[in-house]
């Protein structure tokens, strides 16, 4: 009979699964985090994967990391290290180990640490940190989880390949167990995914069990875990993942306004899932249009929108430059239209799988002419839904292309989700014109009602034909004109119905702090948590930061400027070189302070609560 | 948005097509002609006014849908096509017509162009081919002849051109015709057909541009040389041209050879008989004009090359969408919004 092991509470716990590329990491991560939400957690979760399908396996280059944070607290982040990592060969080790806390628990794969692996991520010859004493500052379990695993499904019939492949669901049976998590969950999807190959469920199912009974039986382990349920607030959650969020979003907004879905799209990471998605709701009556090219895609969706659709292009930075001809036709036809940007590292192709918030600039400026659209950003996977959910409500209500900027940090990044019922959606209003609009029945396309806004008439209504079209258009009429005062009219007008847009969103609130603070952090986008996390930490240090995100980034909301009078230092922390800083300097004309990563990571709060000690010249640890 | 069938139509005119307004295109451009053959044509269709959009990118061409009193929008250069694939396949009531030229569909819009052959949306194109470049002022186009002498090739252009009716046919398209701006009993008839076909028509208009290009196709539509240097197609009818229809093509192995039917002691049945549906022969009369072996100077076909339906993309999109629903029956948003993996908190 072993002895009983330690039951240790946390509050919190960070766990990062880490091996090559086809080890199946992503679907151990998501496999854990999908049990600790349905066991009524708070967790957020980022993935992090190379470019390349297969990366030479054993390679550092090869490796990719599933982070989960987790607890019975609000999470917002990812978390800045981690509490467990589970490393399946030596570069997973070399690459990962840096972020794991002192003290910290390491399970290893012995098999993965072989002369050969250890010789492909560059260990000196004659080195294995799971033999000599180099990890001696952390708890290592170093296990043969192949041999273990072939060993425990040696009368599954399956072959030796095939054996192999099971050894992440032993993995995760060992963590559950570690975690006092069920597996049950994971066993339910096992079987689901696998109905139609039962020797292949049973085998993973088998692994699953050999892990979890490895952690009972063995006398290694001395600790375990307990992480409560959180205090979310009470209702009933799912998990989801922001690229998830988005499409679900689209399906709510065409549902609510009573315009049939058309997606016009073309596959690029960190994007695709969201056509993925949105491919399988055929029973919605959804259109999804895989275009020949990212021009294509949203052409396509003008044409819808034109012909009466609720209208989306989706697409990553590359795409978006492409898109941008485009975007300054449905500016000038003045059609719905939701293009939603999830960003990556860039320019070109950049750091296609990594996040960055680098194309803020580029959707409020980067396009010919003057040419103004609504630009909002979500700040967590869930919040997805939120914003693209309004963006479809601005592009339907004020007849305009609306920019989302998601990125992949959010997009792939998943968390507990207290979802809303039809009931709770704000409506969507749309009217379709079909009688004349001015004297002598007369249609005018342009005639603007008080909010700057034109009509919109389906093709097919009768007696209402006209032509729209890239022209500069007379006022009212939408003739062509080149006269100079018309267009000088025009540009202002169209202005002035973006701007307009400020009077139909919420004022802003501080989302810590008051204008009493001794410092104002403007974020926006997925930087939220790390903000927010930062900020708390501080708070309950007795220092007092005010903090604000903005949602709405064109037009701001009517009250920012207001709030930041308030304020003598003003930090802007931005995945990228600084680019609401440079918005925000030229609207206020305020010395604000940028604070930026352009790391394809997020921020951890750490970084983020050290530069606000920097600025206001703390020193927590008194020396 | 179809009217009910009981009520009665006022039957149209081609006035009724005619907006109030000023045509802007150059004196003796071929673009007034195709104009007014489509304006004429269009009463006859069977198609409630308000139902036809004309879609069209940048260029002279493009600026057709003004003319038109229709719903229309004059879009962004090449991307017409793009455009109205997303029409089409959300409005499959819609008659689309899109208007472009050589430049736009097979320059700056050639990929859109091949793909919208290839997904078969049912929609016409028309691609007034006239082998420049007008709007900028005159550079050569994708469709100009090699050597051709420019403002922007003053020593000659150093490339090939597009035959676009064999870039149709590459591009698996459905309906392949060529007309010309000046003769307009034989684009009415075309036009009409293209109307019919149910996929993506594609008609190539020869179109005169009396101001860079003068006289380009002049070979195929003054009295001097039309009969010689054209070949009318009719589906069933054998290949005839010449002054008094004397000469006919006869087909040898995979060749198209001229014969005498004076002289060669060769009848009509001995002739290639024209059938619209066989695409071996569309790709052999698509590249007609340009065979020159054993100096044989051929004449350039005019017709309908090629004609053959397969399902549109829009009906296939549409029927893969019953079939689903049916099947699995349309969910409720909350279910939708929910997913199959719940759990409450308290």
């Amino acid at each position: 009979m072993k002895t009983e092991e330690s039951i240790i509470e946390k509050e919190s716990v960070v766990v990062r699964f880490s091996g090559d590329s086809g080890d199946g990491m992503q679907l151990t991560g998501m496999q854990f985090t999908d049990t600790a939400a349905f066991l009524g957690k708070d967790l957020s979760t980022f993935p992090e994967f190379p470019a390349e399908i297969r990366a030479p396996a054993g390679t550092i280059s090869g490796v990719s990391g599933f982070q989960v944070h987790f607890g019975s607290k609000e999470i917002f982040t990812a978390g800045d290290e981690y509490d467990v990592l589970i490393a399946m060969n030596a570069a997973a080790l070399k690459n990962d180990l840096k972020n794991l806390k002192k003290g910290g628990i390491i399970i290893t794969n012995s098999t993965g640490f072989d002369a050969k692996n250890l010789r492909l991520a560059e260990y000196p010859e004659g080195e294995n940190p799971v033999e000599d004493d180099s990890l001696s500052d952390y708890t290592l379990y170093n296990i043969n989880i192949t041999g273990l695993t072939k060993d425990a499904l040696k009368k599954s019939g399956l072959s030796n390949k095939e054996l192999e492949r099971s050894k992440n669901m032993f993995v995760l049976g060992l963590l559950y167990w570690i975690f006092d998590q069920s597996p049950d969950y994971t066993i339910n999807f096992i079987k689901e995914k696998f109905s139609g190959k039962p020797e292949i469920a049973n085998a993973n199912i088998l692994a699953i069990k050999a892990g979890w009974n490895y952690g009972e039986t063995t006398e290694i382990f001395n600790t375990r875990f307990k992480i409560s349920t959180s205090k979310l607030p009470p209702g009933t959650y799912r998990s989801i993942t922001g690229n998830n969020a988005t499409a679900l979003a689209l399906i709510a907004a065409s549902e609510k306004s009573g315009l049939p879905l058309f997606l016009g799209s073309y596959p690029i990471t960190p994007a695709s899932d969201i056509l993925h998605e949105l491919s399988r709701y055929k029973d919605c009556g959804v259109k999804t249009f895989q275009a020949e090219d990212e021009i294509a895609a949203i052409c396509s969706a003008i044409g819808a929108s034109y012909g009466g659709s609720l209208s989306v292009t989706t697409t990553s930075g590359p795409g978006m430059s492409l898109k941008s001809e485009a975007m300054g036709l449905a500016v000038m036809l003045e059609l719905p239209l939701v293009i939603v940007n999830v960003q990556r590292g860039g320019p070109s192709t950049g750091l296609p799988t990594k996040t960055e918030q680098s194309d803020l600039l580029q959707a409020m400026y980067g396009r010919h002419g003057e040419c103004p659209m609504p630009v909002i950003a979500p700040e967590s996977p869930s919040d997805c839904f939120e914003v693209v959910y309004e963006a479809c409500k601005i592009a339907q209500e004020h007849m305009t292309p609306v920019i989302v900027l998601s990125d992949g940090y959010i997009a792939n990044g998943a968390e507990p989700w207290r979802f809303p019922t039809e009931d709770k959606l704000k409506p969507i209003n749309v009217v379709f014109t079909d009688k004349p609009n001015s004297e002598n029945d007369v249609f005018l396309p342009y005639k603007r009602n008080k909010d700057y806004v034109r009509p919109r008439v389906l093709p097919g209504t009768k007696g209402l034909e006209h032509r729209i079209g890239g022209l500069e258009k007379e006022n009212e009429t939408g003739d062509i004109s080149y006269e100079a005062k018309n267009h000088e009219l025009m540009v202002k007008l169209r202005a002035a119905k973006i701007d307009k847009i400020s009077e139909f969103i919420p004022k802003l609130e501080f989302d810590s702090g008051n204008e009493n603070s001794k410092l104002l952090v403007i974020g926006w986008g997925s930087t939220y948590g790390s903000i927010k996390t930062g900020i708390d930490e501080l708070i309950d240090q007795g220092i007092d930061i005010a903090h604000l995100h903005l949602r709405y980034l064109n037009p701001f909301p009517e009250n920012l400027e207001e709030l930041i009078r308030k304020f003598d230092k003003v930090l802007i922390p931005e995945i990228n070189n600084g680019q609401l800083i440079k918005i925000i300097r030229d609207r206020f004309l305020i010395p604000a302070i940028g604070f930026n990563k352009i790391q394809g990571l997020p921020f951890t709060s750490t970084e983020i609560k050290n530069k606000i000690l920097e600025i206001l010249n703390i020193n927590l640890n008194g020396n | 948005m179809a009217t009910e069938t009981s009520e009665v139509k006022e039957k149209l005119t081609y006035k009724d097509f005619a907006p109030d307004l000023d045509v802007k295109w150059c004196p003796g451009c071929g673009d007034y002609s195709i104009l007014k053959q489509v304006q004429t044509i269009f009463p006859d269709l069977g198609i409630d006014k308000e139902d036809f959009v004309f879609i069209s990118g940048i260029g002279c061409s493009s600026r057709f849908p003004y003319y038109m009193d229709t719903y229309g929008i004059h879009s962004i250069h090449g991307r017409a096509t793009a455009i109205a694939s997303g029409l089409k396949a959300v409005r499959p009531d819609l008659s689309v017509w899109v208007v472009t030229g050589d430049g736009d569909a097979l320059s700056i819009g050639g990929n859109h162009f091949i793909h919208l052959l290839r997904k078969n949306f049912d929609l016409n194109v028309l691609l007034f081919n006239n082998q420049i470049y007008g709007l900028t002022k005159g550079q050569y186009s994708p469709t100009s002849e090699a050597g051709k002498i420019t403002k922007s090739t003053p020593y000659g252009s150093v490339e090939q051109p597009f035959n676009p009716a064999e870039l149709a046919l590459g591009a698996n398209g459905t309906f392949v015709a060529r007309t010309l701006d000046r003769d307009p009993k034989h684009m009415k008839t075309i036009l009409t057909k293209a109307n019919e076909h149910k996929g993506t028509s594609f008609v190539e208009i020869y179109q005169n541009c009396p101001v860079f290009n003068e006289g380009a196709f002049f070979v195929y539509s003054e009295k001097e040389t039309k009969k010689i240097e054209t070949l009318y197609l009719e589906h069933g009818k054998p290949l005839v041209f010449g002054d008094s229809d004397d000469k006919g093509i006869r087909f040898d192995g995979f060749e198209p050879v001229i014969v005498d039917l004076k002289n060669d002691n060769v009848s009509l049945n001995d002739l290639w008989i024209h059938d619209e549906k066989d695409k071996i022969k569309a790709n052999i009369l698509a590249g007609f004009a340009d065979y020159k072996k054993d100096n044989q100077h051929m004449p350039r076909p005019f017709g309908i090359l090629f004609s053959s339906e397969r399902p549109t993309y829009e009906n296939v999109m549409a029927e893969q969408i019953e079939a689903i629903t049916k099947k699995k029956g349309k969910p409720s948003l909350n279910k939708i919004l929910s997913g199959d993996k719940t759990w409450e908190i308290a």
